[in-house]
């Protein structure tokens, strides 16, 4: 064992005071996805890439779309379908690796607030999102010719579609308490839920009914209102579906933060 | 001031009751012992202590501070040894100290991490990840964790279930210079040899309810049982821990 210094005193220690956790946590679960980026980063970007090889040829003689061909139309669609999915992936899969493993236990026993433990995991829910998009848009903008007609919602909207998952990843990785229950929730709700929201197609395409099922899929509104960053048009207005996302936002984290104030599934 | 204050805490799971009315006071500067057979409800007080579940009713302070009210003031004070060996499989033992430093808003705290490793033998694995590491090591990883913030009160539930004698030894004297150095300690253990050397006080728990609570030396006197073979009484004639352990969990109902 190395020579070792002699101990401070309790009563010399400086005055405990409380410091905010949140850097250290949001750092942690950014340095958590990113030491594994193969996986979490690199695959969902070939996911993506290869959508666009398939549905861009098997499609490519689909009338225009807003003007444009059909592969220009599905790029920000399979751009902001990976943000969406890889956001909650990212906070449900570290969640209940987190409670399964038991290493939950050194965030909980530390003086972190429900706000600062809700911010941390969203953030970086955002960081891994955005970063897929960012993949999925670099590689596949070559493919097609896009146009950037209103710049700022396709900010808002991935900033906005993105926390909205992460937030939604959240609460699902606090409810499971089996890695079959999160695959459940993954595999039946959010993947048919992005698939089904107008990724592939306008929802103008769509029968009478179906298009009258898809105003009630909030993932919809989160794929149109990119969408309109790209091409300044969309199947209905940004602002509605900024208004709806929105919505979506306040109810699911305020779910979120109230599970975590009381420590739903988490502390006994 | 206390440094731990447990008044009257209940808590139960459906229809087990885990906690039935505990209360002790833990003075600052002491090495106490918390001990009873499984189920008892040891691990179950100390997750109240910590934060960790919510008692029914009754209350706990740290340092003066509630556990639930003023919870973060609460959890800056105290440091827990969990009893799982639990780790997290992405990172090293370095960047483990560092995040959880960081959770408790301590950013520049590398000297003291170096300083703790340094007494838990654990500088030349510090880049090595925690998945590489040996049950031992892990444990001495998990010690590291709970005083990367220099808490008051440390509390050590089972620290030494199945360690070797080594990191037993280097453990405990770690410990016992925090302790002369005026942190509170609680610790919980199956080994009563370790209680007894160790703790000046000790508090019995049996079926969530404290059924001894005095000085090691006074349960040592006062609870010597009659007519015990002489192999298990100490070199001062009063009787072990662990004869005493066993007498006083049998009278208890």
């Amino acid at each position: 064992m190395e020579q070792v210094k002699p101990l401070v005193p309790v009563n010399a220690l400086p005055k405990a005071t409380i410091q905010s956790g949140f850097p250290a946590l949001f750092r942690k679960e950014v340095r958590r996805f990113s030491s594994v980026a193969f996986q979490t980063v690199a695959a969902p970007i070939l996911t993506a890439v290869l959508y666009l090889l398939i549905f861009g040829h098997v499609l490519a003689s689909s009338p225009k779309i807003y003007g444009y061909e059909y592969a220009a139309f599905l790029i920000p669609g399979l751009v902001m379908m990976s943000i969406l999915q890889n956001a909650f992936a990212n906070t449900s899969s570290s969640l209940i690796q987190s409670k399964i493993t038991g290493n939950l236990v050194f965030v909980l026993l530390a003086p972190l607030s429900h706000i600062e433990f809700f911010a941390a995991y969203v953030g970086a829910a955002m960081i891994r999102g955005l970063s897929v998009g960012l993949g999925v848009f670099m590689v596949t903008i070559w493919f097609a010719k896009i146009p950037f007609a209103a710049p700022i919602w396709i900010f808002v909207f991935a900033l906005l579609g993105s926390a909205l998952l992460g937030s939604m990843g959240l609460i699902a990785g606090i409810w499971a308490d089996k890695y079959d229950q999160l695959a459940a929730s993954q595999n039946f709700v959010i993947m048919p839920a992005t698939m089904l929201s107008g990724v592939f197609y306008s929802i103008h395409s769509l029968p009478a009914f179906w298009l009258t099922v898809s105003h009630f899929n909030p993932f919809f509104y989160m794929i149109d209102g990119f969408r309109y960053g790209f091409f300044g048009d969309s199947d209905v207005s940004p602002y509605h579906s900024l208004l709806v996302l929105l919505l979506c936002m306040f109810l699911v984290s305020t779910l979120a933060l109230r599970m975590l104030k009381k420590g739903y599934k988490l502390r006994h | 001031m206390s440094a731990l204050s447990i008044r009257v805490v209940k808590k139960s799971y459906g229809d087990l009751v885990a906690l039935d009315g505990v209360s002790l006071e833990v003075e600052q500067g002491e090495f106490f012992g918390l001990l009873g057979p499984n189920g008892a409800g040891k691990t179950t007080l100390i997750s109240c202590m910590a934060g960790l579940c919510t008692p029914d009713s009754g209350s706990i302070e740290v340092m003066g501070h509630d556990v639930q009210k003023d919870f973060r003031m609460a959890r800056r004070q105290l440091g827990v040894v969990p009893q799982e060996l639990v780790f997290d499989p992405f990172f090293t033992v370095r960047e483990t100290l560092t995040f959880q430093s960081g959770y408790f808003g301590l950013n520049k705290n590398d000297d003291w991490i170096d300083e703790i490793m340094a007494n838990l033998d654990l500088t030349n694995k510090a880049n090595a990840n925690m998945r590489s590491l040996s049950g031992g090591m892990k444990r001495r990883v998990l010690v590291a964790q709970a005083l990367v913030h220099r808490p008051p009160v440390i509390i050590l539930d089972e620290p030494t279930a199945g360690v070797d004698v080594e990191l037993r030894q280097s453990l405990w004297q770690f410990i016992s210079r925090l302790n002369q150095a005026g942190h509170t300690i609680v610790l919980t253990t199956h080994y009563l040899e370790e209680a007894e050397s160790l703790c000046g006080r000790i508090a019995m728990l049996k079926q969530g309810r404290v059924v001894a609570l005095d000085t090691t030396q006074n349960l040592l006197a006062k609870h010597r049982p009659p007519g015990m073979p002489p192999k298990i009484l100490g070199d001062d004639g009063a009787a072990d821990l662990e004869a005493v352990f066993v007498k006083i969990m049998a009278e208890s109902k």
